[in-house]
């Protein structure tokens, strides 16, 4: 089971910005271990986002990015009281959702 | 020769402020670099992982971690990491975050200290000992360092580790001194903190457990000396030993009254 994430949304000005942080160790499949074998590719692959059940945002990850990402974004007409929930889903299906309250 | 004079003098002056310029630019840029990372500073996820493990009853004994003395009595958090290391009266010894964390691991859970002294950072229980570490640092962020340092056996440590920070030794002749015992020195373009006097050793000591951009790890302060070590091509010295702890012990002394950020973000 993964490790939780940490999501702050704070509403301003109409719309609320939605900083959250992952925690995974983004594998790029290109590094190999100190026996000079390669490290098998494990990362992200989807992201997505919902404001109260609707989805806002929906992003195709790769090996790219980097290890504990950072991800933020803002949501148009979210206000303070609204959910927000983030999933991903990586290569190895593994996956983890977690919701925040718009503060 | 006598046109080419001003000339030389003209170009070296040119050198020189070209020089100072790229320098500031170059440490601001960095400050700014960490001022953009601070703001999802993975750190917080460590945090969160130590939380859950000091509440979470664990080992042998299916204990938690909630009534270990830090220092300010069986369970208080908030502050104990701006007063250690300190002399403990149930261990007759002196301790840093760490190795007092190790003892509590060992009395309350039923852990094995020693085995987990020998593991490596970044594997088993080592792992749950950062994420501890993120916590309880956290738990003192933005309070001013103030190490009690009124025993004997502190002040004994505090001289041990003086004595350890300017000791040379090594195929490299290096002493901790080396690098941080002189003002604006730097290594490649970060600025070095001169670590025997404030603010140089308030902000190097309190900007540890931090998060390192650069290999995705969350580093202890024993894994950050552990580290200086190597740079000096030491050997490098057992986890929670009494000269990590001493070292600990004359930085966090000459500290006092700066600030903690930790658990911190580094490059």
């Amino acid at each position: 089971m993964a490790d939780p994430m940490r999501i702050r949304a704070q509403a301003a000005g109409g719309n609320a910005t939605v900083r959250v942080l992952m925690a995974h160790e983004m594998e790029t499949g290109q590094r190999k271990d100190a026996a000079g074998k390669i490290i098998p590719a494990w990362h992200i692959t989807e992201v997505s986002a919902t404001h109260n059940g609707k989805a806002v945002l929906t992003a195709e990850w790769g090996p790219a990015v980097a290890k504990n990402p950072f991800l933020q974004f803002n949501v148009k007409g979210a206000k303070a009281g609204d959910k927000i929930s983030v999933n991903w889903k990586d290569n190895r299906g593994d996956s983890r959702t977690d919701e925040a309250t718009v503060s | 020769m006598r046109p080419v004079l001003p000339l030389a003098v003209a170009l070296l002056l040119a050198a020189a402020s070209l020089g100072a310029w790229a320098q500031k630019t170059a440490a601001d840029g960095i400050a700014e670099y960490r001022a953009m990372l601070a703001d999802g500073n993975p750190a917080d996820l460590f945090e969160a992982k130590g939380e859950g493990l000091w509440k979470q009853a664990r080992g042998p004994k299916n204990a938690s971690l909630e009534k270990c003395d830090l220092g300010k009595g069986p369970g208080v958090i908030k502050g104990a990491f701006v007063e250690l290391p300190r002399y403990f009266a149930d261990t007759q010894r002196v301790q840093d975050m760490e190795s007092r964390l190790l003892t509590c691991m060992e009395t309350l859970q039923g852990f094995n200290a020693a085995e987990i002294a020998k593991t490596a950072f970044g594997r088993g229980e080592q792992v749950n000992m950062t994420a501890l570490t993120a916590y309880i640092s956290a738990e003192s962020r933005g309070m001013s360092f103030n190490l009690p340092n009124n025993t004997v056996q502190e002040k004994t440590m505090y001289e041990v580790g003086k004595r350890l920070f300017f000791a040379r030794s090594g195929t490299h002749d290096f002493s901790c001194s080396s690098c941080h015992g002189e003002d604006s020195k730097r290594i490649r373009l970060q600025d070095l903190p001169n670590l025997t006097k404030n603010p140089g050793a308030g902000s190097g000591f309190g900007a540890w457990p931090a998060y390192r951009v650069s290999n995705g790890q969350m580093w202890s302060m024993q894994l950050r000396l552990n580290d200086c070590y190597r740079q000096q091509r030491f050997p490098y010295p057992l986890f929670g030993s009494d000269a990590t702890i001493a070292l600990g012990m004359y930085l966090g002394v000459n500290g006092k009254g700066g600030e903690s950020i930790a658990p911190a973000i580094k490059r």
